[in-house]
């Protein structure tokens, strides 16, 4: 039993309020530490990586209290591997968010910063549902502090919708583990593998109606028709980084039903079998669509991006429904690209945004400083989020096209990613040209005294390197992802493998006879 | 009894769901709270309904008890929507402060606030 595994919840959970008590009125003081911390999560959540790399399943009983009665960590490639993807984002951003001075204008940018890494790593790593619930419940709570991080009137009221949203969801959670735990007498995700198991047809309303509510809470964190429409407002208004820390928050739920639907509720289950695939298929169709639409429609560059989101989680979710091993392997993988994809158009958006006298907006206007490379990083971004060659997005989705083979999901499943990234496209390339293209006509037609008609209009500041750097980690990362395909696959494959084989993973956290 | 609970956990629920329909703030707080009532009747009502029977085991063999789990985890979920409730009053506080009315939908706000506004302050 490795301490390790549980170190990516307990040094965050010990740094944040650390930070929030003793480092609060120094701002320096607080970043160093924090990102210390950050540093130290990567160099933890690599190790788990290798630890998990062996093909077992590792267990920490915390307490040692053996396996159906305390809670379990259960750390197996794929948890690792979501840690570790969470690190390495949170070490993007929080770079981001220092170098442009995001995080001083609030308070307790990094104490929330932490506490949220916690939720997330935590949320990966647990193997009990009712910790899950709580797991979620550290991460949202940390998520409306930095959703309205910095203030403002617009912020706050998509703040409150937010709340609103989350905790509506947090309720049907309960009430689903409620109908589980009544059904089963047990919390315990392998322990739930094996008595799901043993449920007749005949009794499996109440299982079924638990398995549905899961899916739907699950639903809401990824972002799923039709309950997608709190994204858009939520990352659209929030801080830019923290749009971009959410972006692996979609990816909470997409895991959370990647491991519950598979290892409790899986396709060969007889009281739910094939349930959540016939669901979440036409979910994932929808939500691609709306996101595909909302890019083309949207008139302001955050909520395209946030809608660019919902598109990537529509496409990750279609390939998580099939609910086969290879299926699962595409998804995975195009889980990792849509993450960095987000993140660093998100970064991006901030770095032009915080330069334009038009915000966000998407209007012609004289084109600011750095035109060229923030027209490159935009492009790189685009290329990624819409799946064009050269980065990882357009392998990710031949890919996920090439595991919706399946007769009845081919038509559905082929048309919506191919008419979606056509829109995709579409949108990303109208915005791009609206805001970086045209742009310059506009300055070549307008006097310079213009700009004296606003004096208060502060001095335009070009992006420094180090602000610039956490986009181009992020695109660089895709363009690794693209570059390592091949040892990328073969980790992600063996992963799904591992998930598709859940008697391993009830043997390993109950003990081997129960594996049976 | 059972009739008792399921009818309080049902009407507990409905009135929820109505009140956070509503459109202002501060009766989809009040449907909120009511919801994570009803959810936590229900949470107890999980481990069966056992009427005077300590949550432990009294003698080895006799097994008149209650499950002890629930009530654990109406404990946790009780703090946790007790801290949530009180967060979501602040964000409600700021925002009705920030806007000046308590709406909970926001208004198109396409042509006169675009979000970097503050970002290039």
């Amino acid at each position: 039993m490795s301490h390790w595994i549980i170190a990516p919840v307990v040094l965050p959970a010990l740094l944040a309020p650390l930070i929030a008590f003793v480092m609060r009125h120094d701002i320096t003081l607080a970043r160093a530490a924090s990102f210390a911390g950050t540093l130290a999560l990567v160099a933890i959540a690599v190790g788990l990586t290798v630890l998990a790399g062996d093909g077992g399943t590792h267990v920490y009983a915390l307490g040692d209290w053996p396996a159906p009665f305390g809670i379990v960590l259960v750390l197996d490639r794929l948890s690792a591997m979501m840690v570790l993807l969470t690190a390495v984002l949170a070490l993007i951003v929080q770079t981001h968010a220092a170098a442009t001075g995001w995080d001083a204008r609030g308070r307790h940018f990094h104490a929330l910063f932490q506490f949220q890494l916690m939720g997330i790593c935590g949320a990966f790593l647990t193997g009990d549902a009712f910790n899950l619930f709580v797991f979620f419940e550290v991460l949202l709570i940390a998520s409306y502090g930095l959703m309205i991080h910095g203030g403002g009137k617009v912020r706050l009221q998509a703040g409150l919708q937010y709340v609103v949203m989350n905790l509506a969801g947090s309720t049907l959670f309960l009430f689903a583990l409620g109908t589980i735990y009544a059904t089963t007498g047990t919390l315990n995700i392998a322990d739930l593998a094996v008595k799901v198991r043993e449920i007749p047809v005949d009794d499996a309303a109440l299982i079924r109606v638990a398995a549905m509510l899961l899916m739907i809470v699950f639903a809401i964190k990824a972002a799923l028709f039709p309950i997608q429409f709190w994204l858009p407002a939520t990352y659209a208004n929030a801080p830019a980084p923290v749009a971009a820390l959410f972006a692996i928050m979609t990816k909470v739920g997409a895991y959370a039903i990647l491991r519950i639907h598979t290892v409790v509720f899986g396709p060969d289950v007889p009281a739910t079998a094939g349930l959540p695939g016939t669901w979440l298929f036409p979910a994932a169709v929808a939500t691609l669509a709306i996101g595909a639409v909302g890019v083309l429609g949207a008139r302001r560059l955050m909520p395209m991006i946030a809608f660019s989101v919902v598109a990537s989680m529509g496409t990750l979710m279609l390939a998580v429904a099939a609910f086969t091993p290879w299926a699962t392997t595409a998804a995975l993988y195009y889980l990792i690209h849509s993450t960095f994809a987000g993140a660093a158009l998100f970064l991006m958006a901030d770095l032009v945004v915080s330069r334009r006298p038009e915000g966000d907006r998407l209007s012609t206007a004289p084109a600011t400083v750095q035109n060229g490379l923030f027209a490159a990083l935009f492009f790189a971004g685009a290329l990624a989020m819409a799946g064009m060659p050269p980065l990882s997005g357009f392998l990710g989705k031949l890919m996920i096209l090439d595991a919706l083979r399946d007769p009845s999901l081919i038509v559905a499943g082929w048309t919506a990613i191919l008419a979606g990234s056509l829109l995709i496209i579409v949108g990303l390339a109208r915005a791009g040209s609206i805001l970086f293209w045209k742009s310059t006509a506009v300055a070549a037609h307008r006097p310079p005294e213009d700009d004296c008609e606003d004096p208060v209009r502060p001095e335009i500041r070009p992006a420094g390197p180090l602000e610039v750097a956490p986009t181009m980690a992020a695109i660089a990362a895709l363009a690794l992802l693209s570059i390592f395909a091949g040892p990328v696959t073969d980790y992600l494959e063996a992963a799904s493998v591992q998930l598709f084989q859940p008697d391993d993973y009830i043997a390993a956290v109950l003990g081997p006879q129960k594996g049976e | 009894m059972e009739l008792v609970v399921a009818s309080a956990v049902g009407v507990l629920t409905a009135g929820g769901v109505y009140l956070i329909l509503r459109l202002r703030a501060f009766p989809v707080i009040l449907g909120l709270a009511l919801l994570s009532y009803a959810v936590n009747v229900f949470l107890f009502a999980t481990g069966r309904l056992a009427i005077n029977a300590p949550p432990v085991l009294q003698k080895y063999g006799e097994a008149t008890y209650t499950d002890p789990l629930p009530q654990a985890l109406v404990l946790t979920a009780i703090v946790i929507s007790f801290g949530m409730t009180a967060v979501l009053v602040m964000i409600a506080l700021g925002a009705f402060i920030e806007a000046g009315d308590d709406q909970i939908n926001m208004t198109e706000t396409d042509e006169d606030e675009p979000a970097g506004k503050d970002a290039a302050a």
